[in-house]
């Protein structure tokens, strides 16, 4: 049996070389007909085109409120943070993994202690770092489940993966790097635009 | 009827097959209740590829309308219910029997010389059948399909370089979509079980070239008669085997309908609660848990929280999660016992063994909980565990104490 896949020694030169060659004819043939089959899987066009920038009104977003906002499919949250809650940026510098915001994470405008343009709105895509939940924010001081040293932040509850309330992961936590800041501009004091740097772009 | 069969003989090969697979295929007499589980294994695959179809008559793969389209089929259609629930019954079912069935090989050392590649395309089956359970559990469209999914295709997304463009391959798209769920539509309907028939098949294949191991773990080949050349241990698999395990049918559809009657949801294991809402792209459940077969694999996969190495912790949890699913295959190199069966290895295996079990069955139990640092520490203590049991499975099993083989199997 084991013969019948070898290439027997009385085959001549010439038809060894024809054999090599189909062969390598074939394989090539195969990767170029699955090229179209592969690419078909990849976004469309029509998913290219979609995700224009979205305006938000935070006149109405009180101290401490969370509002909610899908940008590109994605959630994109944006919180008015109190005096309070800022505080709490400092005090948790230690525990976090990229306390600076050095990674890639956030445009230029956003790379400070809170992550954000004002500093008390932080806007944020919703998505934990890890594998994409979206974590859940918890605003409550100490809850029983996450011990005496939570000072408010956002917890995922799929990995248990912990950032504060500036979006910066913590240190011993399954997500590796900081909430990802979309790009966004301020059209005025209270419109908010998520996914461009100014009213034209995209 | 004899002339029709003769008639097909000369143009199919209907007898010869016949005996060579049924009639005339020896299997060892000594096999006891483990051996149930492949045929049973074999009547749940026929039962999802039954009830499968019959649910596609009614499902709509399309984001707007997939969710609506179930509670259509358990609500409107005449026994829509109860084709669902034999579905989803049948999957958890599928893991249950799957489970034993690899266990029996494990015990019994089914994975041993000559049985190497038929353990592999075991293995291949398993990993498909993880794969169709995976796309069948999104096509519901509810809470825990949406996350579900968007936790296990965001693991492509932590291989370094190519992983974003992997991810959106994979999605059709930038973020988890109707494109998505059209997809695995396609692969849970169409790919997936085509794929799964063929392995099957090439499964039932070389278990027929090699034979069937048996509960001492010797080769019935070994000890023929010398007029007839049959395996004197042997008898054949039809009508002996395809009646018993028509006992073992029975029993498991008792159970199978006590299931599908009475509990379809399992206390919300089999059929997760979080699933009864449609799916919502801006919140994601306050505790999210996969359905209980791939719990033990989750809890690994977030067990990890230090970086360790250049590699992150994201990037070494799926590691880690691929490693425990893949590492099954390397068992008949691992395994360096010269015997085949527990009965005859030694304290150290059969305690290995049970810590195995043990590790398992925590790593799924955990894996249903919400991820506390004790939590966390457990599941961290018993991957290492249940890695152990592999990695150390080459030292252990050559210096443990065997007990002699017998030259016969035991009645």
């Amino acid at each position: 049996m084991a013969d019948s896949f070898s290439i027997p020694d009385q085959m001549s030169g010439r038809r060894k070389f024809l054999v090599a060659v189909t062969s390598v004819a074939g394989g090539i043939a195969g990767v170029a007909i699955a090229t179209p089959f592969m690419m078909s899987m990849m976004p469309s066009e029509r998913a290219k085109a979609a995700g224009a920038p979205v305006e938000v009104d935070i006149s109405k977003l009180e101290p401490g409120m969370l509002l909610m906002v899908e940008w590109r499919g994605k959630v994109v949250w944006v919180l008015n943070r109190t005096p309070e809650m800022l505080e709490t940026l400092v005090k948790v510098e230690n525990e976090l993994a990229d306390p600076n915001s050095e990674k890639p994470q956030q445009p230029e405008y956003a790379q400070n202690r809170t992550r954000s343009i004002k500093p008390e709105i932080l806007v944020t895509e919703g998505v934990c770092t890890h594998l994409g939940c979206s974590p859940v924010f918890r605003k409550e001081i100490a809850p029983a489940d996450l011990g005496p040293d939570w000072l408010g932040g956002f917890f995922c509850p799929c990995h248990g993966s912990k950032f504060d309330l500036a979006g910066r992961v913590y240190k011993s936590v399954p997500a590796p790097t900081n909430m990802v800041v979309p790009p966004h501009v301020y059209l005025s004091d209270s419109r908010l635009l998520i996914g461009a740097t100014s009213e034209g772009s995209v | 009827m004899n002339k029709i069969i003769e008639w097909i003989d000369k143009r199919f090969p209907l007898t010869s097959n016949w005996k060579a697979h049924l009639s005339e295929y020896y299997a060892p007499k000594n096999f006891n209740f483990w051996y149930f589980f492949g045929s049973l294994a074999l009547l749940v695959l026929v039962n999802q590829i039954l009830t499968g179809i019959f649910l596609t008559m009614n499902y709509k793969p399309d984001a707007g309308m997939a969710f609506a389209s179930v509670e259509y089929i358990m609500r409107d259609v005449d026994y829509g219910w109860l084709i669902r629930y034999m579905h989803s019954t049948g999957a958890s079912m599928f893991f249950v029997v799957v489970y034993l069935h690899m266990f029996r090989g494990m015990m019994y050392g089914s994975y041993q010389k000559p049985r190497e590649l038929l353990w592999l395309v075991g293995m291949a089956i398993f990993l498909v059948l993880m794969s169709l359970a995976f796309t069948g559990y999104i096509l519901p469209w509810g809470q825990m399909s949406y996350w579900g999914a968007q936790v296990i295709v965001s693991m492509f997304g932590a291989i370094p370089t190519i992983g974003e463009s992997l991810q959106q391959w994979v999605l059709g798209d930038f973020t988890l979509s109707d494109v998505a769920l059209n997809r695995f539509f396609a692969y849970h309907v169409v790919t997936l079980p085509l794929i799964m028939l063929v392995l099957v098949f090439a499964h039932i294949l070389a278990l027929h070239e090699v034979g069937s191991n048996n509960p001492d773990g010797i080769e019935i080949k070994a000890n023929k008669n010398p007029k007839t050349g049959i395996p004197v241990d042997g008898i054949p698999f039809h009508p002996y085997y395809s009646v018993k395990d028509i006992v073992g049918v029975v029993v498991f559809l008792m159970v199978f309908c006590g299931i599908v009657f009475f509990a379809p949801e399992m206390g919300g294991y089999f059929l997760e609660y979080n699933n009864f809402i449609p799916a919502n792209t801006l919140q994601t459940p306050d505790h999210i848990a996969p359905v209980w077969y791939f719990t033990p694999y989750y809890s690994m996969l977030r067990a990890v929280t230090v970086n360790f190495l250049w590699i992150d912790a994201k990037l070494w949890g799926v590691i880690l999660m691929a490693a425990s699913v893949v590492i099954f295959a390397f068992l008949p190199w691992l395994d360096r016992s010269p015997v085949k069966s527990i009965r005859y290895k030694g304290k150290y295996f059969k305690t290995a063994l049970t810590l195995f079990v043990i590790s398992f069955f925590v790593l799924g139990w955990l894996g249903t909980k919400s991820p506390t640092p004790l939590y966390t520490l457990l599941a961290q203590i018993f991957t290492v565990i249940y890695f152990a049991f592999f990695i150390l499975m080459p030292w252990y099993s050559k210096i443990d104490k065997t007990k002699p083989e017998p030259k016969r199997v035991k009645e």
